[in-house]
Formats: structure tokens, C-alpha cells, sequence
């Protein structure tokens, strides 16, 4: 057995999910006998088998994986609950484990998974869809670089229909729930501190009470997921009119472009976007969402 | 000795690791410390709050590079992106030396995001050699190999774990970050005598040691890094100084992370071990501090709900 052959099979056991008293299963998934894999290639020793020698790397990876998403989703763990939300976990880190080194991108997935498996969401599937996107844009703006801004100079300069570039701290999202607010009462009630390193055996995220939030009900919301002084994460609401313009900017449309975008998908008026583009313009400038071209 | 070409001849003294809770405290009080230890993979990002902060530690203190993901084990080629985000953050911080483990974790692209033991073979041995040079030649710095600690051991080991890590070593001609905790738990783990490993390695390889508290259970002792250092790996600490002279040296504390005057005072202890280094070591002193002559090493109180 070569080094490749023999890490794939401790990989394969240790990613194997966990029986639900959390011990290494004695099966696999497609019904492998666990004891005699491990057996081939784990010697025991006075104290422990190869099973449960290898038992603790399978349950680590398990409490470590699902903290960390536990620590990125609060929101979901919130709507869903505690069990539900273990049960998620459990199931997309099996159809996807992690394909990154940093935890950092472990939920990177999760909103395209959800979509292909509502059934893991049964009675709130479009909430807990929309807090999703929301918690992975927090976490995917807050070390995303700063590029030289755009100065007011600059936007007198831009010519009559100019295409205009975005931070990549800036992420836009038109949500059918409000979950900005749940998500924020939920942050006030729990430590956002926490720290990864080295050889540590992370303890499991302690599980609040399930239901200790209020629900939102329905209500469409347009969100501007942002960073500023490079501190924290912001939303801003937008007015779905506003909305329609900064989408179509940023997927690359010129200015004129924007404007027809934005009154198509809303049905408003040129006259009523145009007199607001000067305060929209400045305000977006001013949280400096506006970068320098690349070329520049 | 503790300065050599593994550390870019540096005297670095006694650090700690850079830990969120300690933020407010260290830019507030600004405490006098000899360097901080950073994780690599929590700055290697493109911007924001955590680069903001770097940078304002960078301004007054030393920093040294400790990787967690690197798994230069892993049979599978290196991570390019990994590879040219670490080179970003090593120009940034102008770390002397770079430091991550001597274990895998990752096969066909999925990560374990866990520090797994080695097979001690020689293929191994050649493989992980091979990359370590590998990301030395491509972040240009001195690069250490941690010695990890371990639960489990593998029928196609042809070596012991001590004379594994002086076989990578040699072969790629690096250094050793030397985990005297990490000694101590594989030793009770696997039923070794942990001077045994330590009186066997290069001491001029040493770039830099680490100290950390651990969790005992009922059957195994776990690495858990939220303690105190215990008794047992002082004793290592001391033996490890005699052996390689007063080395850069770094507690870690990970978990139940206590105020930054409380963990930076249990880092300071390792200084008394410094100055008394010119003094020679009693041979009865180190026998009696070798864990494996306390008959209940390994029977320790029933196992904590954490692993």
C-alpha cells in the first residue's frame, strides 16, 4: 500500500458521519465493514483498538466541521433549530466536503446545495434559503480586499454614459424575508469571537434554545452587503429602484444601460430614477463603494 | 544554537500566539513581548479587519508565521493557491522563518482540516521532503517542521516517529519546531519515553520550540491547548533547552483563552529554564521527571464530552 492508497482510506473512514450517539459508525455508507478497513492499516494498542484509535480523528473532524459551520450560520441554526440544522450540516459535508485549506470557505456551498435540497429546510425553505445567502455574503465580504476608491474627481470625469466598478466588499441580494433583522438580534445574543489554530481539539458550539427568535414574516427587501473603515460588515436596504440600477452596474452596464434595467424591473419611471441619481450616486460614493478601474 | 540558519538567525526569546480575545488588551496596554506567533491561514485573505489588525501588530511587534494547512505529508501536490497566498503574507509580515506541521490532511483536493499522523516510511519520508523544499523554494524563508501529537499508528510504519522526523529533516534540510507538549502526548499515546525522542533529534536543527497544556482521558491524552503547561512537559522544555540552548519558544493557548497577562505570565516561566541553562542537568533529576516511572500515567480520571 503506497502513501496515496493508504491516506485515502484514513480519509474515507474519518469523513464517514457519525452514528447518532457521535461514535465512529461500523459500517459505511455503502456498507463496508469499518473494523476490518481500520483493522488493515491502524495498529491498536494497550489501551485502545485500531477502531477507536481511529475513532478519534472521525469524531474530531466531525465536532470541528460542524462547529465551524455552527459559528457561520447562526441564523439558519436559529430558524431551523439545533437538530434540523446537525442534520443539514451532516448531509452537505457529505455530499461536499471541504475542498479549501481555510475553514474559512467551508459553507462557500451550502446556498447552491439547499437549492438542489429543499428537504432539509421542509417549512420555511425559502427563509432559510434567504439566510443563507445573506450569512455567507457576511462572511465572503469581510476580508475581501479594498481597491483604490473612486474619487469625486474621478466620477466628474467618468464622460456621459460611463460603466462604473465595484469593491468586492459589496455584495447585492434581493430577499424575500428580512432576515438583516433576525440575523442582528441573533448577533447581539451570541460572542462573535472565536479563534482556529493549530492542533487543538475544538470544543462544539454550545447550542442555544431552539425558537428564542421570532420569526420574520414575508417581505421583500433589497440588501447592499458592505464593509466600511474596514471594520465590520453593514447592510443597507436599498429602494428596489436603486436596487436594479446597482445590479445592472455591476454586471457590468453602462450607466444608460442601468437606468432602462432598473425601470423595467420595477415599472417606474425614467424621471422618477434620474432625479434620484445624484443622492444615490453621492451616497454610494461616500461608502466608498466605487473603485478604480483596474487599468488605472 | 538558538540562533541558526533554520530561524534566520534570529534570538526571538519568548512569544505567544496572537489571539483575538487579547486584541483590546495589546493595543490599549501595548505589553512588552518578545513576538507573537500568527496562524498563517487566518491572515492569508486579500483585506479587511484582520489585515487592518495584522498590520497594526507589525508596527510593534515581531511576528512569526505558523501555518495549520499546509500538510506537506498530503501525497498529493501542493496547493498552488495555498502556495501563493502564503508567499503574499510572508512579504507582509517579513516572518524570519515559517513554520507548519509534519502530518497530512488532505487527499484528491478534500481537507481533513485536521493535523493526521504520518506512516513513518521511507517513501513517506522522501515525498514530504520533497515538498517541504518545495514551498521553501517558493516562499523563500527557512522553513520548520512541527512534530505533531498523535492517537493512532499505522501497521506500515518502518521507523519510529523521532527517527522519521530526523529522516525528513535531512532530507530536505530544514527545521525542526520542536512541540515538546506534542512529545509528551504521543509518548503516552504510543508507550514511548519522550526523552528517548528528544535526546534523539538534530538540536542544531531546532528553530523554535512549543509549549502547551493537554487534556488527559480515561485511555489517551488529547492535545487540547486550554491549560496551563503541566509538569511533565516543563521537564521535556528543560531537557529540549540543554539539548538546543535557550530557543525561541512559544506557548500555545487556543481554547478557554484566559486574560492576556495570565497566558503571557505562564509563557515567561520557560525564561528561568533559559537562564539556568548553563547549569548542568542531574541524571537522577531527569529520570525521576520521566512520565512512563509514574505507574498511573495513563490512568486518568473518565473521558470529558469533547472529542
Amino acid at each position: 500500500m503506497d502513501l496515496e492508497q493508504l491516506q485515502r482510506i484514513v480519509l474515507d473512514v474519518i469523513q464517514q458521519p457519525l452514528t447518532p450517539a457521535e461514535r465512529m459508525r461500523k459500517r459505511t455508507l455503502d456498507g463496508r465493514p469499518v473494523k476490518k478497513i481500520v483493522d488493515e492499516v491502524i495498529k491498536p494498542n494497550d489501551r485502545l483498538t485500531s477502531f477507536e484509535r481511529l475513532e478519534i480523528y472521525n469524531r474530531v473532524y466531525w465536532f470541528r466541521l460542524l462547529s465551524s459551520l455552527m459559528e457561520d450560520f447562526p441564523g439558519l441554526r436559529a430558524i431551523i433549530g439545533d437538530r434540523k440544522f446537525e442534520k443539514l450540516s451532516v448531509a452537505y459535508l457529505s455530499d461536499r466536503p471541504s475542498e479549501s485549506f481555510t475553514l474559512r470557505n467551508l459553507g462557500s456551498r451550502l446556498e447552491p446545495w439547499l437549492r438542489k435540497h429543499p428537504e432539509f429546510t421542509p417549512k420555511l425553505p425559502k427563509l432559510a434559503l434567504d439566510m443563507v445567502r445573506l450569512e455567507w455574503a457576511d462572511i465572503d465580504v469581510f476580508d475581501q480586499a479594498e481597491l483604490p476608491k473612486l474619487t469625486a474627481n474621478d466620477l466628474s470625469n467618468l464622460g456621459e454614459d460611463p460603466v462604473f466598478h465595484f469593491q468586492p466588499y459589496l455584495r447585492l441580494l434581493d430577499l424575500a424575508y428580512p432576515v438583516d433583522e433576525l440575523l442582528l438580534s441573533i448577533r447581539q445574543k451570541e460572542d462573535p469571537e472565536s479563534d482556529i489554530a493549530s492542533n487543538v481539539v475544538l470544543e462544539r458550539a454550545t447550542s442555544h434554545s431552539e425558537k428564542s427568535f421570532v420569526l420574520p414574516k414575508p417581505k421583500k427587501i433589497y440588501l447592499a452587503v458592505h464593509r466600511q473603515e474596514e471594520d465590520s460588515t453593514y447592510f443597507k436596504r436599498l429602494e428596489p429602484e436603486a436596487f436594479a440600477l446597482l445590479r445592472a452596474l455591476q454586471q457590468g452596464k453602462t450607466l444608460s444601460q442601468a437606468i432602462e434595467e432598473s425601470v423595467n424591473w420595477t415599472h417606474g419611471k425614467v424621471e422618477d430614477i434620474t432625479e434620484q441619481l445624484h443622492d444615490w450616486f453621492a451616497n454610494w460614493s461616500s461608502l466608498g463603494w466605487f473603485r478604480k478601474p483596474a487599468a488605472e | 544554537m538558538p540562533a541558526n540558519r533554520f530561524n534566520g538567525y534570529t534570538d526571538y526569546g519568548v512569544g505567544i500566539g496572537l489571539r483575538i480575545p487579547h486584541y483590546n488588551h495589546i493595543f490599549e496596554k501595548k505589553p512588552v513581548v518578545d513576538w507573537f506567533e500568527i496562524i498563517s491561514e487566518n491572515f492569508m485573505i486579500d483585506g479587511g479587519r484582520p489585515l487592518k489588525v495584522l498590520d497594526q501588530i507589525l508596527d510593534q511587534y515581531r511576528v512569526v508565521q505558523h501555518g495549520v494547512s499546509m500538510y506537506f505529508g498530503s501525497a498529493e501536490p501542493l496547493n498552488r493557491e495555498h502556495l501563493r497566498r502564503l508567499k503574499t503574507l510572508v512579504k507582509r509580515t517579513k516572518t524570519p522563518w515559517l513554520t507548519d506541521h509534519l502530518c497530512w490532511g488532505s487527499v484528491d483536493g478534500q481537507y481533513s482540516h485536521d493535523l493526521l499522523p504520518m506512516p513513518y516510511t521511507f517513501e513517506a519520508a522522501r515525498k514530504t521532503a520533497e515538498k517541504i523544499r518545495q514551498v521553501r523554494d517558493f516562499v523563500e524563508v527557512p522553513i520548520a517542521v512541527e512534530n505533531v501529537s498523535s492517537y493512532a499508528e499505522y501497521h506500515v510504519s518502518e521507523m519510529t516517529e523521532w527517527e522519521f522526523l530526523n529522516e525528513v529533516v535531512e532530507q530536505a534540510d530544514c527545521g525542526i519546531l520542536l512541540d515538546v507538549n506534542n512529545i509528551y502526548v504521543s509518548s503516552q499515546n504510543h508507550n514511548f519515553n519522550p526523552f528517548d525522542y528528544l535526546n534523539s533529534i538534530a538540536p542544531e536543527r531546532v528553530a523554535q520550540i512549543h509549549i502547551a497544556g493537554h487534556s488527559k482521558f480515561e485511555k489517551y491524552i488529547l492535545d487540547t491547548h486550554d491549560h496551563p503547561v503541566l509538569d511533565p512537559v516543563w521537564d521535556l522544555y528543560a531537557r529540549a533547552i540543554e539539548l538546543a540552548g535557550p530557543t525561541a519558544t512559544l506557548l500555545e493557548w487556543d481554547d478557554r483563552i484566559p486574560s492576556f497577562e495570565e497566558v503571557h505570565q505562564e509563557a515567561l516561566k520557560a525564561r528561568k529554564f533559559h537562564k539556568g541553562q548553563q547549569q548542568p542537568m542531574q541524571k537522577n533529576g531527569l529520570a525521576a521527571m520521566n512520565p512512563l516511572s509514574n505507574a498511573n500515567a495513563n490512568l486518568y480520571a473518565s473521558e470529558k464530552a469533547r472529542v
